[in-house]
């Protein structure tokens, strides 16, 4: 393996960790807004608190982590996508921002703050929509090279009708992920009226999903031949994917193996999104930028990765330390524990 | 072909960007030591209420925390969004720190998690105490890093240009470059001091509301003696910094100290104001600058008549070398005068002129945060990379700029009063005298 196809698969591992929690995260902020409308927010509130507040601030690393890390091993991507992507991602930017900072303010100063636990219900689901624009950019066919430079083209964005089923799924996957997560993190709670209600969430979000997820094929035919028969031809790793969620959903309709139904669901996304990565080898911006083009100097390349192993002697363990002390301490998430500051 | 607008726009987004992120940054940095320091003072002396002075700066620091994340997130982001062409170059030549940020970024906020969570449930304060450690670490570790970046944009090194090309790139010498000892030095210390200054702040003010409590004066006390070694230590460096400017970037001194023509033996011109390129009302310091610049009252010290006009950055960071410098000689005198006077029992350090002269400190020391890194930053105008890349060449051609200006503006002033709105509430409601009276309960 050299080490282009070595950077761009870290990235792409760290941005499918980041796709994960931050899944659960955004997910659970949209349940807790949501339950709090619909008054019922007695039955989920305590649950996601438990589980969010010792890790909100690790997820939002994931995410710093990617694009610090891209611009390190990719540096050409900032000239392209830097440059054509200041409107859409200066949104996300403010959308992560009052989302983060609120959340903090709610659990931390004003508890039970009506007004605060919305804004960050909200901004939670706007956020993986207006990400996923750079998913749809790098398809190809929306940005044009002027004088040199590149330039987006807005109005075909906006009216492809494979951006917004680009946005659909990003929103129906959130939802289910974490959906299928809090039942099970509720169930370890031994909190049977959590567990049952995300439950119900995870099912209706489960339809959704596999709906978009396989008009996104269809649409990719007409848009980008090239990546469409590349996709087509890892046709085992789609399949795969596809029977893990209906083993998924099937736990969660018989109500059990929560704990299993989560692993298999991490494969089943870890499946599609490894095999739509490799499907857009060897672009990172179709057709203008190749991860071979783009690739930074030899001697970067090699620092960075020796600073990633260093990192990763010091990360996983500080890791595996949050998990034991929070996600598996028994005491911890059933609320016997309260030791917040 | 270069956007003007889209470069100005740029450069006020980034600037306003990094103005409402140093603060709160700042305060990250240099909180988790003093709430280290303090749980220390308290474990050591088995003193309960510096245990607790931990346990609410950390309720604080959670707030500041969050909004520190998001605006570092977004100027992260900023960085490639609104500086393309530069970011390429930094891509290829300094990536290194600004990936290994991410990882002391990623360590703290673990810790910072696992500290927050785990109050008590340790069997003696001793295990949560080390908790703390990483913390301090990791937030120190990020701002060496991220300096690093900046440093190099001042003496970018550890690259050859051959044809327009880099070549022969070493990310290491990059990073060792000249400006970084200083530069990373001061702006630590400097957030140690501020930090320190900012809690002072608060504890005097108390003290000044009424509030007479014992942990307000121990907290003060504790605070005033690091505050003398912070802010001795900030400006030893920055004298340290200065003759690092007279050595590498002569024309940033220069500008700074209104130093026209060179010459031995300079003068040190102190306040002062220009008027048509006359400069008025100036306190002049026989040979300062030379001392300042080599420490020999006779050496020869660089002036702007040296650099081409186009190469001269704006004079009026004059004034923001006095705010600085004046802010930090007063700093360094005010808790000086408090801590001998705790000990001699003078009585005038507990009147309330005197404590509303420690409240101006936190307040003050931001102030000086602020009016450093405009001086850092506009002294380097006009090169994003000094001697290599002039500013207009790193930024975006986007004409969408100004709009974004427009949203982040109204997004800071947003995550500002909130963040002050929910503070506040936080301790409003939840005083010393009650907090205590809660935990004696719990003991009985």
């Amino acid at each position: 393996m050299n080490l282009e196809v070595l950077g761009v698969t870290v990235l792409w591992t760290f941005l499918f960790g980041y796709v994960i929690v931050a899944s659960i995260d955004f997910g659970a902020g949209f349940f807790n807004a949501y339950t709090l409308l619909t008054n019922r927010s007695h039955i989920l509130s305590d649950i996601i608190k438990r589980y969010l507040s010792p890790v909100w601030e690790v997820t939002n690393v994931f995410l710093v982590f990617f694009f610090v890390g891209i611009v390190g091993f990719f540096p050409l991507t900032a000239f392209y996508y830097g440059t054509i992507l200041l409107v859409p991602v200066s949104i996300s930017i403010i959308l992560l921002a009052v989302r983060g900072s609120y959340y903090a303010f709610e659990s931390y100063g004003a508890a039970g703050h009506k007004g605060y636990a919305l804004a960050y219900g909200l901004s939670g689901l706007l956020i993986p929509a207006s990400l996923s624009v750079v998913l749809t950019i790098s398809e190809g066919g929306f940005v044009d090279i002027v004088d040199g430079r590149p330039v987006l083209d807005f109005w075909a964005l906006y009216t492809s009708p494979l951006s917004w089923s680009i946005v659909l799924l990003s929103i129906a996957a959130v939802l289910y992920i974490s959906a299928v997560f809090l039942t099970w993190y509720a169930w370890k709670a031994n909190d049977p009226q959590a567990s049952d209600l995300m439950r119900k969430y995870s099912l209706i979000w489960a339809l959704p999903l596999i709906i978009t997820a396989i008009g996104i094929i269809v649409e990719m035919r007409d848009h980008n031949a090239v990546h469409f028969n590349s996709i087509v031809s890892l046709w085992p790793l789609f399949l795969l994917s596809g029977l893990l969620f209906l083993v998924t959903v099937w736990f969660l309709w018989k109500k059990r193996n929560y704990g299993l139904a989560v692993i298999l669901l991490i494969f089943q996304f870890a499946f599609a999104f490894f095999a739509y990565g490799i499907s857009h080898y060897p672009y990172l911006l179709y057709p203008h930028l190749t991860i071979h083009q783009g690739f930074t100097n030899t001697e970067m390349a090699i620092a960075l990765v020796i600073a990633f192993i260093l990192g990763l002697c010091l990360l996983l363990p500080s890791l595996y330390l949050l998990f034991r002390l929070f996600l598996f301490n028994k005491k911890y998430v059933t609320g016997e524990r309260n030791d917040h500051v | 072909m270069i956007n003007e607008s889209a470069v100005f726009w740029s450069r006020v987004l980034t600037e306003t960007t990094l103005t409402f992120h140093i603060i709160y940054a700042t305060i990250g940095v240099g909180i988790p030591l003093m709430i280290m320091i303090a749980q220390w003072v308290g474990y050591k002396n088995n003193d309960e209420h510096y245990i607790l002075l931990a346990r609410r700066w950390t309720r604080g620091f959670v707030i500041t925390v969050a909004v520190g994340v998001v605006t570092g997130t977004a100027i992260g982001l900023q960085l490639s969004l609104l500086w393309p062409n530069f970011m390429q170059l930094a891509g290829q030549v300094i990536a290194l720190p600004l990936f290994m940020e991410t990882f002391a970024f990623f360590f703290e906020a673990i810790f910072l998690g696992i500290y927050l969570y785990t109050w008590d449930r340790f069997d003696s304060q001793k295990k949560h105490m080390l908790l703390l450690i990483p913390v301090a670490i990791g937030a120190s570790m990020s701002a060496v890093f991220i300096t690093i970046v900046n440093s190099f944009m001042n003496a970018p090194q550890g690259f050859d240009v051959v044809n327009g090309e880099l070549v022969n790139i070493q990310p290491l010498i990059a990073m060792f470059n000249p400006a970084m000892p200083t530069k990373v030095a001061h702006v630590l210390v400097s957030a140690y001091m501020t930090s320190a200054f900012i809690l002072a702040s608060i504890a005097a003010f108390r003290l000044l509301q009424g509030s007479n409590h014992i942990y307000h004066k121990k907290a003060l006390f504790l605070l005033m003696k690091l505050g003398i070694v912070f802010s001795f230590a900030t400006a030893l460096i920055g004298d340290f910094s200065g003759k690092y400017l007279a050595e590498y970037q002569p024309e940033k001194l220069a500008a700074a100290e209104w130093h026209f023509e060179t010459t031995g033996e300079a003068p040190l011109v102190l306040l002062g104001i220009m008027d048509d390129g006359e400069v008025r009302y100036e306190i002049t310091v026989p040979y300062g600058l030379s001392i300042l610049a080599h420490s020999n009252p006779f050496a020869e010290v660089i002036g702007l008549d040296e650099f081409p006009p186009d190469e001269i950055p704006p004079l009026y960071i004059h004034y923001l070398f006095n705010i600085m410098v004046f802010i930090g000689m007063f700093l360094f005198l005010v808790p000086l005068v408090y801590v001998i006077g705790k000990r001699r029992s003078w009585s005038f350090i507990n009147k309330k002129w005197f404590r509303w002269v420690i409240v101006s400190g936190g307040p003050l020391s931001i102030i000086a945060i602020e009016a450093g890194w405009w001086l850092a930053e506009v002294g380097r105008q006009p090169w994003i990379l000094r001697g290599l890349m002039r500013t207009e060449q790193g930024a975006t051609t986007s004409d969408q700029v100004d709009l974004m200006l427009l949203l982040f503006c109204i997004l800071y002033i947003v995550l500002g009063i909130g963040s002050i709105v929910v503070l506040r509430r936080m301790f409003r409601a939840n005083t010393i005298e009650r907090e205590i009276a809660e935990r004696k309960l719990e003991k009985r």
